[in-house]
C-alpha cells in the first residue's frame, strides 16, 4: 500500500466534506422558522437586533462563506441559544463523554463478540455454536432502545444492582456501554465465527494442522489474521452505528454526552450547535473509515490499491 | 382386443405425454422457502399482520384517541389485553395503530429506496463506461455518510411530516440497492441469451423489458424484503427521539418511548410494544434471508 493511496484517499474526504457542509448549512437556512421565532413576546427591535448580533441579517452568501472561513479556522461559531457559550466550548463539554462511552461500547462489543465467535467456530453446530449464534440473532433484531430500557428493568429496576441513569461513577457506565455495544458484539460475533470457519478449511490451515501444532496456536497465529478480515471491514459501519446509537443511549440513560446536546439542539433549532456537532459527527466517521481500510489493507496482502 | 390396446403394443402413446413439468425460478424458489421453518413462521406472522393492520379500525376493541381517565396504567386484563396508558387510552389498540404506521412507513420507504436504486444501478449499468465509474464511484462516497443526521436536521427544521420521513428514509438505503441492479445487469448483459436476442433484432427497450427486468427481479425482491426492516428500526429510532410520527399518530417508538418513562411502575406499556416491534423485525429479517437462500441456492449462507 503505497502513500499515494492515502493521500487520495484523504484528499477525496476534503471535497466531500464540503459538499456536506454546503447541504447542511443551506438545509438549516431554508427550513421555515429561525432560532429566535420560538420564543414568546420578542420585539421586532429585540429580533432584529439578535439577528444582527449573529450576523442572520446578512446576505445568505455572505453568511455561508464566513462560516466556511470560521470553520477552516476551526472556529464554529457562537451558540443561538446559551448566551456567551462557543460551540467548540459546548463540544469541549461533552464530546469527551460521548467518546469515553463509545470506546466502552466499543470494547465490549470486540470482546464479546470476538469471545462468542471464537467459541462457536471451535466446534461448529454444537451447544457452544447454537447458544451464542442464538444470543446474536437477538442482539441484531432487537433495537437499541429496546435493549437499553430492558436492561435498566432487569438490572436496575428489578434488582437494583446498577443505577438507572446518570454518569457519574463507574458503575453508572456498565449499562450505556453494554446497551451501545450488545448489538455490535452480535455481529462481530457471526463475522468471527464465520470468518475463522472459512479459514479452517484453507491448505496452509491443513498444513499447520498436518505439522503438529495445537489448535489453540493455530487459532491465535494462523487463523485470526485472515479470519478476521470481514470483522475489520465490518468496523466501519459499526464505528458509525456507535456514534448514531450513542444519540438513543445517550437520551436513555439521561448522559451529558454529544448525542443527547445534538438531539437538544436540533429541537431548540440552535443553527450553529446543530451544524457543528452534525459536522463534527461526519467529520469522525470519515477519519473512522479511513483508519479501517488502512487497516484491511494491511492485514490483506492481496488488497492492492492503485 | 380393442383399438386403444392396440394402439398401445405398438408403442404409440394414447395421450400426449404430459410435458415434463417445468420447474420455473419462482416455482423452484418457494419450494425451497418452505422448508425453511423459520422463513415460514416469519412469513406467516407478517400476513397475520398484514391482516389485522388492514382491518384494524374494524378489529380494534377500542378507538384510538378514546380516553379512560378513571382506568389509567391499568394492568393487563380480559378487557384491556395490554393494559392502559398514562391517559387510560388501551394499550393493545394503540400498539395495533402503532404497528401499522410503522410497518407502512418501513414499506413506502422500502419502495422509494428501490426505485431510486434500481433506476440509478440499472443506469450505470446498462450505460457502462466512463459514466458507469463516475455513478459508482458517487455511490461509494456516499457509502460513508450517516444519512441518519441529515434525516434528523431534515426532520427538525421541515416540520415532522410522515411523506418527509418515508422518502427521507427511502433516500438512506439506496446505495445498495443500486450496487446489486447494476451487477446483475452488467452480468446480465453479457449473457448468451441476450447476445441471441440481440442478433435476432429485438429492440433494446424489449430486451430490458423482458430479459433484463425479470431476470434482476429476484435479489431486488430479496434485498427489498432486507430493507423494510432496516427502515422500520430507522423510524423508530426517530420516532423514539421524538423526531419521527407525531402526535396524534403514533409508531411503535413512539410508544416505546412512552413505555420508558413509566416502566418502572406500568412495565407492559414497554414490554407489548417492544415486542411487536421486535416480532416484526425478527419475522421480516427471517423471511428477507430465507428468500435470499431460496432464490439463490448457491449463494453464501453465512
Amino acid at each position: 500500500m503505497g502513500l499515494g493511496y492515502l493521500v487520495k484517499r484523504l484528499a477525496v474526504m476534503v471535497p466531500v466534506f464540503l459538499l456536506v457542509v454546503t447541504l447542511v448549512f443551506f438545509m438549516i437556512r431554508f427550513a421555515p422558522g429561525g432560532p429566535f421565532s420560538g420564543e414568546r413576546n420578542v420585539s421586532p427591535e429585540i429580533l432584529r437586533n439578535l439577528n444582527a448580533k449573529y450576523h442572520l441579517d446578512k446576505p445568505l452568501m455572505e453568511q455561508y462563506f464566513s462560516y466556511l472561513s470560521d470553520l477552516s479556522r476551526g472556529d464554529l461559531g457562537p451558540s443561538f441559544k446559551y448566551a456567551n457559550r462557543t460551540v467548540n466550548q459546548l463540544i469541549a463539554e461533552s464530546f469527551p463523554v460521548s467518546l469515553e462511552l463509545g470506546a466502552i461500547a466499543l470494547m465490549w462489543a470486540l470482546a464479546i463478540g470476538l469471545f462468542a465467535g471464537g467459541i462457536a467456530s471451535m466446534k461448529p453446530n454444537s451447544f457452544w455454536d447454537y447458544v451464542p449464534m442464538s444470543f446474536s440473532i437477538l442482539g441484531i433484531c432487537l433495537p437499541t432502545f429496546v435493549i437499553g430500557p430492558l436492561l435498566v428493568l432487569v438490572f436496575a429496576v428489578w434488582l437494583e444492582w446498577l443505577p438507572v441513569a446518570g454518569w457519574n461513577s463507574w458503575e453508572d457506565r456498565i449499562l450505556p456501554s453494554l446497551t451501545l455495544g450488545f448489538a455490535y458484539a452480535a455481529f462481530i460475533s457471526r463475522l468471527t465465527r464465520g470468518g475463522l470457519l472459512e479459514i479452517r478449511n484453507q491448505d496452509f490451515i491443513r498444513t499447520a494442522r498436518a505439522k503438529g501444532l495445537s489448535e489453540t496456536r493455530i487459532l491465535v497465529v494462523h487463523s485470526l489474521r485472515g479470519g478476521l478480515l470481514p470483522v475489520v471491514s465490518y468496523m466501519g459501519p459499526a464505528l458509525a452505528g456507535i456514534v448514531s446509537g450513542a444519540l438513543v443511549t445517550e437520551t436513555i440513560f439521561n448522559i451529558p454526552g454529544l448525542g443527547r446536546f445534538f438531539i437538544q439542539s436540533a429541537v431548540n433549532r440552535d443553527y450553529t450547535v446543530v451544524m457543528g456537532t452534525a459536522l463534527l459527527y461526519f467529520a469522525l466517521i470519515f477519519v473512522c473509515n479511513f483508519f479501517v481500510d488502512v487497516a484491511y489493507a494491511l492485514l490483506d496482502p492481496r488488497v492492492k490499491y492503485e | 382386443m380393442s383399438r386403444a390396446s392396440a394402439i398401445q403394443t405398438i408403442g404409440i402413446p394414447l395421450q400426449p405425454e404430459p410435458a415434463p413439468k417445468g420447474h420455473s425460478l419462482w416455482g423452484d424458489a418457494f419450494l425451497r422457502l418452505r422448508k425453511n421453518k423459520l422463513a415460514v413462521t416469519g412469513l406467516l406472522f407478517l400476513l397475520v399482520e398484514c391482516a389485522v393492520f388492514a382491518f384494524t379500525p374494524w378489529v380494534a376493541p377500542y378507538g384510538f384517541e378514546t380516553q379512560d381517565l378513571s382506568n389509567t396504567l391499568a394492568a393487563p386484563s380480559a378487557l384491556h389485553w395490554f393494559g392502559t396508558d398514562t391517559l387510560g387510552r388501551d394499550l393493545f389498540t394503540r400498539v395495533l395503530y402503532g404497528g401499522r404506521i410503522s410497518l407502512l412507513v418501513g414499506v413506502l420507504a422500502s419502495l422509494v429506496s428501490v426505485l431510486i436504486g434500481v433506476l440509478y444501478g440499472a443506469t450505470a449499468g446498462f450505460i457502462g463506461g466512463k459514466l458507469d465509474s463516475l455513478m459508482m464511484r458517487v455511490v461509494d462516497v456516499l457509502y460513508a455518510l450517516p444519512f441518519i443526521f441529515l434525516v434528523i436536521i431534515l426532520m427538525v427544521y421541515f416540520g415532522r411530516n410522515i411523506v418527509l420521513l418515508f422518502i427521507a428514509l427511502g433516500f438512506t438505503q439506496w446505495l445498495t440497492m443500486a450496487r446489486i441492479v447494476r451487477g446483475q445487469v452488467i452480468s446480465l448483459r453479457q449473457k448468451e441469451y441476450v447476445d441471441a436476442a440481440r442478433t435476432m433484432g429485438v429492440t433494446q427497450f424489449r430486451i430490458v423489458l423482458r430479459h433484463l427486468i425479470p431476470n434482476s427481479l429476484g435479489p431486488v425482491i430479496v434485498y427489498l424484503t432486507l430493507t423494510v426492516p432496516t427502515v422500520v428500526l430507522e423510524e423508530a429510532f426517530l420516532s423514539f427521539l421524538g423526531l419521527g410520527v407525531q402526535a396524534p399518530m403514533a409508531s411503535l417508538g413512539t410508544l416505546i418511548s412512552g413505555g420508558v418513562e413509566v416502566m418502572e411502575i406500568a412495565p407492559w406499556l414497554l414490554l407489548f410494544p417492544a415486542a411487536a416491534l421486535s416480532l416484526t423485525l425478527f419475522s421480516l429479517n427471517f423471511l428477507g434471508d430465507g428468500l435470499r437462500d431460496a432464490l439463490d441456492p448457491k449463494g453464501a449462507k453465512d
